[in-house]
């Protein structure tokens, strides 16, 4: 008998708990932090996806910006890729596919005191460049590395 | 309980990796059920934040073109062993989970 007492009170402890850090301080359903930029997920050119994502169309080349990706991704359903960079007072950093349909595949936004060094995995329908643009202190920069596919990753 | 999301945050050197793997069918809205021949609806994460001790150190915006179960990793300096690092995801659908795990 007290032992189901004492759960039920453990129980409902936790779940108030479990409520109350859903509340407090994540994501909630209703909570959006900065509403998904769905312009830019959305945009099916590359320029635009860009401008959508960082503000401008225009990026500088740079060569301090590491795209880790491979030469050859036998499943484009799962193309791992790593963006780093030397660039000091990067705020975001975004990935886009270039012969995507929606090119932009992931942004990234940093606070202070978290490093430019970011990866994920996407998909690539075709052989084609991934772009990796990066904001800092205001301006952007770009780097890409071409990614031969051989199965392509879109499911069509 | 986190079922989706799998954590692994280690501190080295002043700097803290934090690796994350969520499960996810990520459905882009562009395939076809091939038995139905109806358009699978899109299906993604669309937001990802971490916190360190409450602090935000990551957020991300995803798109439908980021792989089924996903996989994140990234780098912030600061953070030691038994601090908080909490990961959370909310997908179109305004579903999404969270996570609370301690820097090994």
């Amino acid at each position: 008998m007290s032992l189901n007492q004492k759960r039920r009170v453990f129980l409902k402890g936790s779940l108030a708990a479990g409520t109350l850090g859903a509340a407090a301080g994540l994501l909630t359903p209703g909570m959006v932090l900065a509403a998904w930029n769905k312009t830019a997920f959305t945009a099916k050119g590359i320029d635009e996806a860009i401008a959508a994502a960082a503000g401008s169309p225009t990026t500088a080349p740079s060569t301090d910006i590491t795209i880790k990706a491979p030469d050859i991704a036998e499943n484009g359903a799962v193309v791992p890729v790593s963006v780093s960079t030397k660039i000091d007072g990067v705020e975001s950093i975004s990935m886009l596919v270039e012969k995507n349909s929606t090119p932009l595949s992931a942004v990234f936004h940093l606070p202070k005191g978290t490093l430019p060094d970011v990866s994920t995995r996407v998909k690539m329908g075709k052989t084609g460049d991934v772009i990796a643009v990066v904001k800092a202190n205001g301006k952007l920069y770009s780097a890409r590395k071409s990614v031969k596919v051989t199965i392509g990753g879109c499911g069509g | 309980m986190a079922k989706s999301i799998k954590i692994r945050a280690k501190s080295k050197g002043g700097i803290t990796t934090v690796k994350a793997l969520i499960t996810h069918p990520m459905e882009t809205g562009l395939r076809k059920n091939k038995k139905t021949g109806e358009m699978i609806p899109a299906h993604f994460i669309q937001e990802v934040v971490c916190k360190h001790n409450g602090k935000e150190v990551i957020n991300c915006e995803w798109g439908g073109s980021v792989s089924k179960n996903p996989y994140l990793a990234f780098k912030f300096s600061g953070g030691k062993k038994d601090d908080t690092i909490e990961l959370s995801w909310k997908d179109n659908k305004g579903e999404g989970d969270s996570i609370s795990a301690k820097i090994r």
